[in-house]
């Protein structure tokens, strides 16, 4: 499963391992995850909700992998994102992106990240010593998502490397 | 049609998911926010400021100007913030 949506903790080298496990046409892996902060602008926080729409926030994400697989060559693709109560120190997203060459699977992972915080279904709620409240989109994560509406750049040529 | 809300919205409006029957006049999805706004404190509270309120029509992100017509569930929600 190339998306997985669960409450419980990932293993990223496990992850990892799988999708380069017995094959050697892999150059690159780019391993990224999103971990819950203890606190947020300067403010302590104790614990966080992650709400998501089953459903919908895995066919969302399935569509940016695929999108990601039309910009650029890559050979392979993981996303996983929990949900439920997390605390300060717990990996909440995965996304690992693997290729042939670098240059594609750090870009395939960027724009998967930048996707999921502003076009997944996911809404997180803080806790904090004085309540509970919604985390607030930030425009600067409409703005990294913006930038990938640009026409696409065109594929690197892999012998240039 | 089915309505689901989420986030801060479903804590409004007091609940998950609703069937609702809007009138035929109603059919783009700013329509239908229009509509539900008017059905009560809870939802005028939830819609007070729809520019923000994001949709979805059968699991996909629609924009306000969306028809509606063989929608079997809506979706209402805040901006997201995964990630």
């Amino acid at each position: 499963m190339r998306v997985r949506l669960q409450t419980e903790p990932f293993d990223a080298a496990a992850e990892v391992a799988a999708l380069t496990g017995g094959r050697t046409d892999v150059g690159a892996v780019v391993t990224f995850t999103g971990i819950c902060r203890a606190s947020e602008g300067g403010e302590p926080v104790t614990a966080m909700t992650l709400e998501h729409y089953p459903g919908m926030a895995e066919a969302e994400i399935a569509r940016h992998v695929e999108e990601a697989e039309r910009r650029w060559p890559l050979l392979g693709v993981r996303v996983i994102h929990r949900y439920g109560r997390l605390v300060p120190g717990e990996p909440i997203v995965l996304v690992v992106t693997a290729s042939a060459h670098r240059h594609d699977a750090f870009a395939a992972a960027e724009f998967l990240m930048d996707y999921l915080k502003t076009r997944a279904p996911f809404w997180k709620r803080e806790e904090r010593p004085d309540g509970a409240r919604w985390v607030e989109a930030k425009a600067a994560d409409d703005d990294a998502a913006a930038r990938w509406s640009a026409p696409a750049p065109p594929r690197r040529d892999a012998a240039a490397e | 049609m089915k309505i689901l809300y989420f986030a801060w919205m479903r804590e409004r409006v007091g609940k998950a998911e609703e069937d609702v029957t809007p009138p035929a006049e109603v059919a783009t999805v700013a329509q239908l926010v229009e509509w539900l706004a008017g059905r009560g404190e809870e939802y005028a509270h939830a819609f007070a400021n729809p520019k923000i309120v994001r949709a979805a029509i059968d699991r996909t992100h629609v924009k306000p100007d969306a028809p509606i017509a063989g929608a079997r569930e809506i979706a209402f929600f805040p901006p997201m913030t995964g990630g």
